[in-house]
């Protein structure tokens, strides 16, 4: 068990995340950098979609009541097991009464901690993802006692990863969407040229952009979203749906980030700055 | 059955989106769900998908697509396969407490469209609805056919609080909030059973195709479909209708 002493600004249990259900508006969730949390799993030897806790921005502090193994990837924050710091990537052994807590934030903006075996959360719809309020609760919180089963011995094949590289990417693939073909040369240029900064409206749902490039006043019936899918909205606002994002939208939409991209918008914050690339 | 001009289009490397003409139309809507049944026969497991009024979007939840081959085999496939739509479709009683605590927009929206209220419960409770989408939040289903005459505008200020269940009339549309969520909709009545339980077998019983009829309660019957829907036992009244 874990127990939450202070649950940090924003932390949930995310595992690859809810499928078969966005014909009923269930958006998918699931971890919004999965490459930190599949090469966690990989890393414990866990199942690929096990569950770990995404932190966002502050993290949380942490009291382990039974012996495990943890390791943690994604955003630089300070992390510190009993007072010592620590590192992304490495496995390292947890006694019962150690306390993980969290710094300064130094890079990124979502950072992951995975369990042996991964956390167990109530599971709705095939899913432990926490999304309010198919789940019970938003996100974790004080005093709040996690799930795991406890293991007192483990033999890591690879003890540490190299560290990612994407958290500095300020670019983000794309590809076509099924409005692609509505864009001008000029709303193409502006697109591929502008630098763009996140806006302070950004979140699980979404992602929205402060710059704006030429609107348009092209109406479409309500039709399919995806994670990474860019919506144009008639002021010319772009806004990158995320992993809790809506199944279905009536803006255009022009654009389809990568899974990559995704991860590495995933680790962006108010004010980051960014290119798009077509792939 | 009538065969309309589909478009193939790209959406990423995991998705590909199947078009009809840009028109809201239960024709339309026939084919769609007709081409849907196909696809869940002819392709494989790990793809989702997603009907809406004219489209339908083909998302894998494993590796890419190629898309030009997809796009051809896809043309191929609604082309040949006249298979016809069976011949029957669903539609859902679900009940509807229109009482002034309920419907707390009734009599302004009334006033506006210069009826009375049982008027307009009158006719939003005798017309039958299309779901052409479920989206925006888990079972919230995008109703049409909605009679021009009890059309209204949006609520200039959105509440920042709409309870679960409440029934709205927005512009051309008219729906069911299945959770409490910030809304613009004008609020009439409410439907006293989950449309979206995440706990049952099948958490969501209507399906985009389906259609919807309104069915006008009292306040006592209005308490007991509640507590009959909150431990699970109210079976929705279900009636397949020839299409």
């Amino acid at each position: 068990m874990l127990k939450v002493l202070k649950p940090g600004f924003f932390t949930t249990v995310q595992d690859c995340g809810r499928f078969g259900y966005r014909d009923k508006g269930v958006p998918v969730s699931g971890a919004m950098d999965m490459i930190s949390a599949s090469r966690l799993n990989a890393l414990l030897e866990n199942k690929a979609c096990a569950s770990v806790l995404e932190i966002t921005m502050t993290g949380p502090t942490l009291l382990f009541e039974n012996d495990t193994y943890i390791a943690l990837a994604g955003a630089l924050l300070s992390p510190t097991l009993n007072n010592e710091p620590i590192d992304n990537y490495k496995v390292y052994k947890v006694a019962k009464g150690d306390i993980l807590s969290y710094g300064r934030l130094e890079k990124g903006f979502r950072s992951y901690l995975a369990v042996k075996d991964g956390f167990k959360a109530p599971s709705m719809l095939g899913s432990m993802s926490q999304y309010y309020p198919l789940t019970d609760t938003k996100c974790i919180s004080e005093f709040q006692e996690i799930n795991f089963e406890e293991c007192t011995s483990f033999e890591p094949k690879i003890s540490e990863l190299k560290m990612d590289t994407y958290l500095d990417f300020n670019y983000l693939e794309v590809f076509k969407a099924p409005e692609y073909d509505l864009l001008n040369d000029g709303q193409l240029t502006a697109i591929f040229s502008k630098e763009f900064s996140i806006s302070k409206e950004n979140n699980r749902m979404a992602y929205q952009l402060n710059e704006t490039i030429e609107g348009h006043s092209t109406t479409i019936l309500t039709s399919a979203t995806q994670p990474g899918t860019i919506q144009l909205t008639p002021a010319g606002k772009l806004i990158i749906l995320m992993k809790d994002g809506q199944t279905t939208g009536g803006y255009p939409r022009i654009l389809q980030l990568s899974e990559e991209a995704i991860c590495v918008l995933a680790q962006k914050k108010s004010t980051d700055k960014l290119i798009f690339k077509m792939v | 059955m009538k065969s309309y001009p589909i478009t193939l289009k790209e959406f990423g490397r995991k998705g590909i989106l199947v078009e009809w003409p840009n028109e809201v139309e239960e024709a339309i809507l026939d084919d769609i769900i007709r081409f849907k049944s196909i696809l869940e026969k002819e392709l494989n497991d790990n793809i989702e998908l997603v009907p809406a009024y004219n489209s339908i979007a083909i998302i894998s939840n494993n590796g890419d697509f190629e898309f030009e081959k997809l796009k051809k085999e896809l043309l191929q496939l609604y082309k040949t396969n006249k298979a016809t739509l069976k011949k029957q479709r669903t539609l859902w009683k679900l009940p509807v407490c229109y009482d002034a605590e309920f419907g707390i927009d009734l009599e302004e929206v009334a006033f506006n469209l210069k009826m009375t209220s049982s008027e307009l419960i009158e006719i939003h409770s005798s017309n039958e609805y299309r779901v052409f989408g479920i989206g925006f939040l888990p079972g919230f289903m995008y109703l049409g056919g909605l009679p021009k005459h009890i059309e209204t505008k949006r609520k200039e200020t959105p509440r920042l609080k709409v309870v679960k269940g409440a029934v709205g009339l927005a512009g051309k549309q008219t729906g069911i909030y299945p959770q409490e969520s910030p809304g613009g909709w004008n609020i009439i009545g409410n439907c006293p059973i989950p449309i979206f339980n995440a706990n049952a077998e099948k958490p969501c019983f209507v399906s985009v195709g389906d259609k919807i009829k309104f069915e006008s309660i009292t306040r006592a019957e209005y308490e007991l479909h509640k507590i009959e829907g909150e431990v699970g036992i109210y079976k929705p009244e279900k009636i397949l209708l020839d299409a």
